[in-house]
């Protein structure tokens, strides 16, 4: 945590800090939604610096750590074909499966690839006309525009080497999910801002209404987040539960509409399986049937795979915010970013992992109480 | 893959099936589709997802937020630009 003092120095974030501090009566439980956020929060330690008695639960917004295993063990099936190229962005390259994981079947000799864009697939699909190419459609919804036009495009230009494994989710409902659950501890939310920047917050509204909950749209950087944790407070201390925007130079109301088209004219709104959580209906994109052809999953009969998970990984508990990775007794002990048994621990967006890279509860490998509620208000943890 | 980060667009290519444009991030340069941001021309700010430039930012955030990143998270950049040479355009001076 070394560059805690370096932004904590800058006269704004001391000032957010101390706004906070001042104007935080009681313990709140907030939860930031995207793993970008979890990142940086634990990183530049911001969670600590709160006051005592303000919680951080970290949500389930890392797409790599909530994609299930019945899927990676598909996209491993369909690597491990001689016919095929197998593409994906490369943080799934090293999400354990079942028995192994894309890129150890790289190793052994299957052609795996990592792109930057899922333009990168088209045109490899372009230049290999003799193999199939697949391309790993994983995301929220800042992934989707860019997975939809893939597709769009490999429509467009009449391919039929190119598919795509789809397993596309969105915020929304997980909130709801969340908010549902009789063990929900979450009272506001810090939604994510570039989901935002995407699909608007509109959809934000009701759920904010519903269930009297304070959801502001947040950006990524450390200003940004104490800003954002400092407008929900604000509004948990009013009694207030409405959509706020924090990260206005970058999102507005209706998001990007040019967007949102070629998303909706490619996918349609389906029920999805979020790994360590269950199934949510309504919460993820499938390809709409005039796209079916492009469906990986159509082409290459996979079967049914059902799996299991690592039995000491509390991933499902970690991402619904009940527990943190203090709470596994796997953490850090047969759990590393190394040799992860989980996928909250492979990605630099999950939570296992940003808190493993940051050193928390490594040096006495026992479980330390985060947060302590007798301890007055306005201490700044160092 | 949903950090994203600001850049500036340096070079539109237009005639080729999508609006393309080569966006500098501070010295690394990146390909990026600019379908769904129409009116962006060059010398504008935009960040970039997995490819696509998905909103518009102004000039003076944008830098703020590059060196910020890069101070703060160099390995989160690295990341999400990717690591991959081919997929990167030529660097151009920084
Ligand atoms: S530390 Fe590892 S085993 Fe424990 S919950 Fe996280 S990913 Fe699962």
């Amino acid at each position: 945590m070394k560059y805690i003092d370096e932004y904590r120095d800058s006269a704004l974030a001391r000032k957010l800090i101390d706004e906070i501090h001042r104007v935080t009566t009681r313990p709140w439980a907030l939860m930031e939604v995207c793993g970008g956020q979890t990142h940086t929060l634990v990183k530049q330690g911001i969670d600590e610096a709160l006051p005592k008695g303000v919680r951080m639960i970290h949500g389930p917004g890392c797409p790599v750590c909530v994609t299930p295993l019945e899927q990676i063990d598909k996209a491993l099936a369909i690597a491990a074909r001689p016919d095929v190229i197998f593409t994906s962005y490369g943080d799934m390259l090293r999400v354990p499966g079942s028995t192994t994981d894309l890129l150890s079947l790289k190793a052994r000799g299957a052609d795996v690839r990592i792109v930057y864009s899922p333009l990168d697939a088209v045109r490899i699909a372009v230049a290999n006309p003799d193999r199939q190419v697949v391309f790993f459609a994983i995301g929220f919804e800042t992934t989707a525009p860019a997975n939809a036009m893939a597709v769009a495009q490999a429509a467009k230009l009449g391919l039929d080497n190119f598919t795509v494994l789809v397993s596309h989710v969105l915020v929304p409902p997980a909130m709801t999910a969340i908010l549902e659950s009789p063990t929900c501890q979450v009272q506001a939310f810090l939604a994510a801002g570039h989901v935002c920047a995407v699909m608007g917050w509109t959809e934000y509204e009701p759920i904010a209404e519903r269930y009297h909950v304070p959801i502001v749209v947040t950006g990524f950087e450390p200003l940004d987040l104490l800003e954002g944790i400092l407008m929900a407070i604000r509004q948990l201390e009013e009694g207030r539960a409405v959509v706020e925007n924090q990260y206005a130079r970058a999102v507005k109301r209706e998001g990007n509409r040019t967007a949102q088209e070629t998303v909706f004219r490619v996918f349609e709104v389906g029920e999805r399986t979020w790994r360590g959580i269950g199934t949510i209906p309504a919460s993820g994109y499938h390809l709409r049937p005039e796209f079916a052809k492009f469906d990986a999953e159509a082409r290459f009969d996979v079967g049914d795979i059902h799996t299991q998970e690592h039995p000491a990984c509390i991933a499902g508990q970690i991402l619904q915010g009940t527990r943190t990775p203090l709470d596994c007794t796997a953490y850090g002990v047969l759990c590393s970013p190394q040799k992860p048994l989980g996928a909250p621990m492979v990605s630099a967006e999950g939570v296992c992992s940003a808190y493993h890279a940051a050193g928390r509860g490594l040096a006495a490998q026992t479980a330390f109480p985060l947060y302590d509620l007798q301890k007055p208000l306005g201490e700044v943890v160092r | 893959m949903c950090l994203g980060i600001p850049g500036k667009v340096v070079e539109i290519r237009e005639g080729g099936p999508l609006r393309m444009a080569l966006v500098d991030y501070g010295g690394a340069r990146k390909e990026a589709c600019l379908e769904y941001l129409p009116d962006v021309g060059l010398g504008d700010y935009v960040i970039v997802h997995v490819g696509f430039a998905i909103s518009q930012v102004d000039e003076e955030e944008a830098l703020r937020t590059i060196e910020l990143l890069r101070m703060l998270d160099p390995e989160g950049v690295e990341l999400e630009l990717g690591t991959d040479p081919d997929a990167a355009a030529a660097p151009g001076p920084a």
